[in-house]
């Protein structure tokens, strides 16, 4: 691949889809031992639970969070233009797919925000 | 050891078949997490609303089960294309993930649900 050809390949909206695609889902894949053992401090009763809540309660993580539900939305919708291309009657790249996609993420990270907000 | 062309359309179609069970659980997990944090993050609240709650459990089962598929196939294919890491000693790696997905899964959603 010659310089000029990446360059133009990154110019498109597709290649910033695959992008995303790949980076949002490498971090929840890399996210889920995590989550997992989160959710497993429950076995040792609620008050080890809510100790970690409090954990998750400091801005940092928080923010992380917030990252981590806009991923997972990008990854849905950016996931679900891949699975059209792949297996719907349409033929193209599903442009409005990736705008959809880029839809998902903001309203997926107000939902949340707001949701902290209450 | 090489897999057999048979063998990777199957891993396709099993990351492809793992995403769609996925689309639909990310959809409720997504509204899930809008409406825990709404009702307020404590853990009495969300184990009383989880702990003895089969559908629930059932359909967690069925996100991690999909998680397990998804995950490990996906990192399998960006570890060979970004790092041309592949072969017998990769899908070891990536099986164990799996294992570790299920194990680790299935333990967090018996640590919500079991009442």
């Amino acid at each position: 691949m010659s310089a000029s050809f990446a360059i133009r390949a990154r110019s498109h909206p597709a290649w910033w889809a695959f992008a995303v695609h790949r980076v949002s889902g490498v971090l929840l894949a890399l996210f889920l031992p995590l989550h997992f053992w989160a959710l497993a401090q429950a076995l040792d009763g609620a008050a080890a639970l809510d100790a970690f809540l409090r954990f998750a309660e400091r801005p940092w993580v928080r923010l992380a969070e917030w990252g981590l539900v806009v991923l997972l939305a990008l990854h849905l919708t950016g996931g679900v233009r891949l699975l059209l291309i792949e297996f719907g009657p349409w033929r193209g790249l599903r442009k409005d797919w990736i705008a959809m996609t880029a839809g998902a993420g903001v309203v997926a990270g107000l939902a949340y925000a707001l949701a902290l907000t209450r | 050891m090489t897999m057999t062309r048979a063998t990777q359309a199957k891993l396709w179609y099993a990351q492809r078949l793992s995403a769609m069970v996925l689309a639909g659980c990310v959809i409720v997990h997504l509204g899930v997490i809008v409406y825990a944090t709404r009702s307020g993050l404590s853990a009495g609240a969300l184990l009383a609303r989880t702990r003895g709650n089969v559908a629930f459990a059932v359909f967690y089962g069925v996100f991690v089960l999909a998680c397990a598929v998804h995950a490990p196939l996906g990192l399998r294919a960006v570890a060979h294309e970004w790092l041309h890491w592949r072969g017998g000693a990769a899908d070891a790696v990536w099986a164990t993930f799996a294992l570790a997905l299920v194990a680790t899964g299935m333990r967090a959603v018996y640590a919500v649900t079991a009442s």
